[in-house]
């Protein structure tokens, strides 16, 4: 078969992380009772004018600066018409012609290659529309809830630089890290914070890009991939059948895996762009501009970079650690309190995110504290405790029974290293196993490893497995 | 015309002031003379209860020592496009018939807190499209010298309250001579102040560059006091400008020596103006003249284009502005048609006039996909050089001269079918909209039983009190209206 490239383009919208919404001082947060967070200036009421919001402005231009685009000094709202149920002044108020920033870049890195830089095109402000509800007003009637509306968002226009559905998926899932290593938005897809819109089009080598589909309703970053899968699939074979796909817009349906066009009538949009005469050309002050650089945080690429390099961890591992910036976080305290970066990023990738991920906590509600996580692995690394004890030490720091080296005090749970306290638990399992004994004698080696077990229980998991193995050897030689 | 003088805001203030005339006395005189003159059609809705209210509130401040304001006891009348707390604003239209807004443009909310007292909301052309108060769903207004004529467009109902005596103040708004041709064709006074200068919140936007809130008054220092009280920032309209506004403007002297006069002759003599007309701006010209002010002939070379410029900019801004008025969320909303848009197209057929109808599709299509840059685009450019000219020829001159209307008030129904002829009477007009300069238009003396003409003056943006000084001169010279006390 053939095989045919895909050139994808990503257009993100992510919510800004202000307390108000982005011109008025309604509360832009998700929540409250429908229309409850709603004022003339949101609801469109005749005579009502915008009034932007500085935090939003600065937040968007943060992300600009985080993702080194170009910021413009001078940008312009405008109008995007349209009618819609949701949109109470029917249009939106965005950006055009000239955006907040342009240009900027994220950079990816697919396992196995070298990392890549993908382009951005545009960053630009814009107010969120309602939302329509279908469900519980009857066959004839819809709801609206205008919470959302005047909501601010920050559009991120990726040019046409990606090649594959996993490359997507990490782009986006970069995007996100930086979005809230920066505090720009909590970036929460569940919540409707970030959405994602799908540009895609295939070709075959040395062939002029073919027509470019726009997918919308991609509600998850494995939707986006999924989807992407199945309309990279769809245009391949269409090309191969010889039929050309056109340019349209789809609707990627997720319970059924599949791509459908809109209709027409639904797609057949003139938004009719003019410049906001309602609001000046926004200008960006030097105050705002050092507002928005200040504490700028090191990014995911370059602290993914820094644990593999000067933390000595594997890249797959560096990568894990840094798509949360918050668990980045929290393995930096455990690391620096533990000293022992490896032993951090093991505990804090298998032992502690799997215990979070059963009680289905973020980490920032972890019920281990850093700086308890890091006495374990003191404990544990200093051959204070065994492993075993280890593991069973940190389910009990997590049920609020104190800090490891208290709970190991207080229950005498340190290793028993004493030779002679070794032989005598061993001697006693072997005595209590007179037939298990004999059978290991005439020649069933496969009994050694139920007597290990059989001290290690003995022992209350605290002797070192490998002496009792040893120990035991020897008794039974 | 009532015949007896008509006392300005400012000696009704200064009378409730003093305790000559108590607030409610005035109110109760200007509810009285707004139910004498009901005919006119004048006024939309009457505040009777409200207003009566606030008047004995006042009153009894004032007993306490409370200070009435510089309009205490002023009886104010208000254009229906702007937003007033608790009293319906229907813009002259039946799609927002019966909508109560929950605020009050902060123009009328300044006022307010300056003394003066809303009596009620005034007719005008539907969302402020039209030049003669024909369009307002409502029916039309009378012009109050002659029933059969028109008191101009769009704010008809405030000029002809104020010309016709029954309140000494009224706010209208000019988006392309609003305020200032119903002033003329009425022979009263009729300030758009510089773009920016007054806050639109609550000011129903019809096209949101080009939409000024104005004064109506008799004369001209009630015009400068209404918009000292109401100019300024405001928080809520970004395009309010924070220049500081004004003092005293009711206080300057109309001394025309050392202004410089720039008359447009040759504008205001194009063909289609009325011998009258002509007549009365060259009179303002030589008045001022003769006062000592150095007036001298110039031109607006790019103001032949200000009509069709202003045509594809205000209905474009228009197109897009009254998208709201969809039956959603307020107004009135009409059933039919299926789902949603078949909603929404139904209650837009049914509400809107038909000229709101006309100027939304013009301003759609210059705004569409390929018309785009050839009418929107350049409509903009052009907005620009003119507006560059006017600053060229306004550093040169104090002000400019010219006449507000071609013509003076029209029979009702003469141009009722002939939507161009209708904006041909916008021609002097939009020359100062589309630059965002102020500019006022003032009663040329007349003869018994002429009709009104106005002469307008156009000043430096954000120069109102030179504007206003010019104003003043001509005023003093008798460019003036008549019966003023």
């Amino acid at each position: 078969m053939e095989p045919v490239r895909a050139v994808i383009g990503l257009e993100v919208h992510a919510r800004l992380r202000t307390r108000t919404k982005l011109f008025c001082r309604c509360v832009a947060g998700p929540g409250g009772a429908p229309n409850s967070r709603t004022c003339p200036v949101c609801l469109g009421l005749p005579g009502a004018l915008p009034a932007a919001n500085r935090e939003a402005v600065r937040l968007a231009v943060r992300l600009a600066e985080a993702l080194g685009a170009e910021i413009h000094p001078v940008s312009t709202w405008a109008r995007k018409n349209y009618f819609y149920p949701d949109l109470p002044k029917g249009y939106q108020i965005s950006q055009f012609d000239r955006p907040l920033a342009t240009g900027g870049r994220v950079r990816i890195e697919p396992p196995g290659a070298a990392p890549r830089w993908i382009g951005i095109e545009r960053i630009h402000l814009e107010e969120d529309a309602g939302k329509s509800l279908h469900e519980g007003f009857g066959d004839d009637h819809s709801g609206i809830d205008l919470n959302r509306c005047g909501v601010p968002l920050v559009e991120i226009v990726g040019a046409p630089g990606l090649a594959s559905p996993d490359e997507a998926f990490l782009y986006l899932e970069r995007l996100r890290s930086i979005l809230r290593a920066t505090g720009v938005s909590d970036a929460e897809m569940e919540d409707g914070d970030l959405r994602c819109d799908v540009n895609v089009s295939v070709h075959g080598d040395g062939e002029p890009w073919g027509a470019r589909v726009e997918l919308k309703n991609l509600n998850s970053f494995r939707g986006v991939r999924r989807a992407l899968q199945h309309e990279i699939a769809r245009q391949a074979a269409a090309r191969r059948a010889g039929s050309a796909t056109v340019p349209e817009t789809r609707l990627w349906d997720d319970a059924r895996g599949e791509t459908r066009p809109l209709r027409a009538k639904e797609e057949a949009h003139d938004y009719r762009y003019f410049p906001e005469p309602d609001l000046p050309a926004l200008a960006l002050d030097d105050a705002l501009i050092a507002a928005a650089r200040a504490g700028m945080p090191e990014l995911p690429h370059a602290r993914r970079d820094r644990f593999a390099a000067a933390l000595g961890l594997p890249e797959a591992d560096a990568h894990r650690l840094t798509v949360e910036p918050t668990v980045a976080d929290y393995f930096e305290q455990v690391a620096q309190a533990a000293g022992d970066p490896r032993a951090a990023a093991n505990w804090v990738l298998t032992e502690l995110l799997g215990l979070l991920r059963e009680r289905g906590l973020p980490i920032g509600e972890s019920p281990v504290a850093a700086a308890d996580l890091a006495e374990l692995i003191q404990l544990a690394g200093s051959g204070a405790i065994s492993g075993k004890t280890a593991k069973d030490l940190l389910a009990r720091v997590a049920a609020g029974e104190g800090r490891p080296a208290a709970i190991v005090e207080a229950d005498g749970l340190s290793r028993l290293d004493d030779a002679a306290a070794i032989e005598s638990a061993c001697r006693a399992v072997l005595d209590a196993h007179p037939g298990e004994a004999a059978g290991y004698r005439g020649g069933k080696a496969g009994l050694l490893a139920f007597f290990v077990g059989q001290v290690m229980r003995r022992t209350g998991g605290r002797a070192d497995p490998g002496r009792v193995h040893d120990t035991l050897r020897r008794l039974l030689g | 015309m009532s015949g007896a003088p008509t006392k300005t805001a400012r000696a009704i203030a200064a009378a409730v002031q003093t305790g000559e005339l108590s607030a409610e006395s005035s109110i109760e005189q200007a509810l009285e003379a707004i139910a004498r003159r009901g005919g006119l059609g004048a006024f939309l809705r009457v505040d009777r209860d409200r207003a009566l209210a606030a008047a004995r509130a006042q009153d009894r401040g004032r007993a306490a020592g409370r200070d009435p304001g510089p309009l205490g006891g002023v009886p104010l009348a208000i254009k229906d496009n702007l937003c007033t707390r608790g009293l319906a604003t229907s813009c002259g239209s039946r799609i927002l018939e019966g909508w109560v807004p929950p605020y009050d443009a902060t123009a009328v909310e300044r006022l307010a807190a300056a003394g003066a007292i809303v009596v009620g909301k005034t007719n005008c052309d539907e969302f402020g499209m039209g030049s003669s108060n024909e369009n307002s769903a409502f029916g039309p207004v009378a012009h109050p010298e002659d029933p059969e004529r028109v008191p101009g467009g769009s704010s008809g109902g405030s000029a002809a309250a104020v010309a016709a005596g029954l309140v000494p103040l009224a706010l209208g708004s000019d988006t392309g001579g609003s305020v200032r041709q119903p002033a003329s064709f009425c022979g009263i006074v009729g300030l758009k102040p510089t773009y920016g200068r007054v806050s639109r919140w609550g000011l129903v936007a019809f096209a949101s560059s080009l939409d000024q809130v104005g004064p109506l008054a008799r004369d001209v220092r009630d015009a400068a006091l209404a918009l000292e009280l109401m100019a300024g920032p405001d928080g809520r309209d970004a395009t309010a400008a924070a220049v500081p506004v004004p003092r005293g403007l009711a206080a300057l002297e109309g001394d025309p020596r050392g202004l410089r006069i720039g008359f447009l002759r040759d504008l205001s003599e194009r063909e289609g103006t009325e011998p009258a007309v002509r007549a009365g701006v060259r009179s303002a010209a030589e008045a001022l003249a003769a006062g000592g002010a150095a007036v001298e002939e110039t031109t607006l070379e790019l103001a032949e284009y200000a009509l069709p410029v202003y045509a594809l900019l205000a209905t474009a801004e228009a197109s897009s502005n009254l998208a709201r008025y969809d039956g959603v969320r307020f107004g009135r909303r009409t059933e039919g048609g299926a789902g949603p848009r078949g909603m929404m197209e139904a209650t837009r057929g049914a509400g809107f006039g038909p000229e709101v109808k006309r100027r939304i599709m013009l301003g759609t299509f210059a705004l569409s996909a390929g018309y785009h840059d050839a009418y929107y685009g350049r409509a903009l450019r052009a907005r620009a050089r003119l507006a560059a000219e006017l600053d060229a020829q306004l550093a040169r001159y104090d002000a400019l001269l010219l006449p507000t209307s071609p013509g003076v008030a029209f029979r009702r129904g003469e141009r009722a079918g002939d939507p161009l002829a209708m904006y041909l009477s916008d021609v002097f007009t939009v020359v100062a909209s589309l630059g965002g300069h102020p500019a006022i238009s003032l009663p040329a003396p007349r003869a018994a039983g002429a009709l009104p003409v106005g002469v307008q003056l156009i000043g430096p943006r954000f120069g109102e009190p030179l504007l206003l000084r010019a104003a003043l001169a001509l005023e003093e010279r008798g460019f003036a209206a008549a019966g003023v006390a």
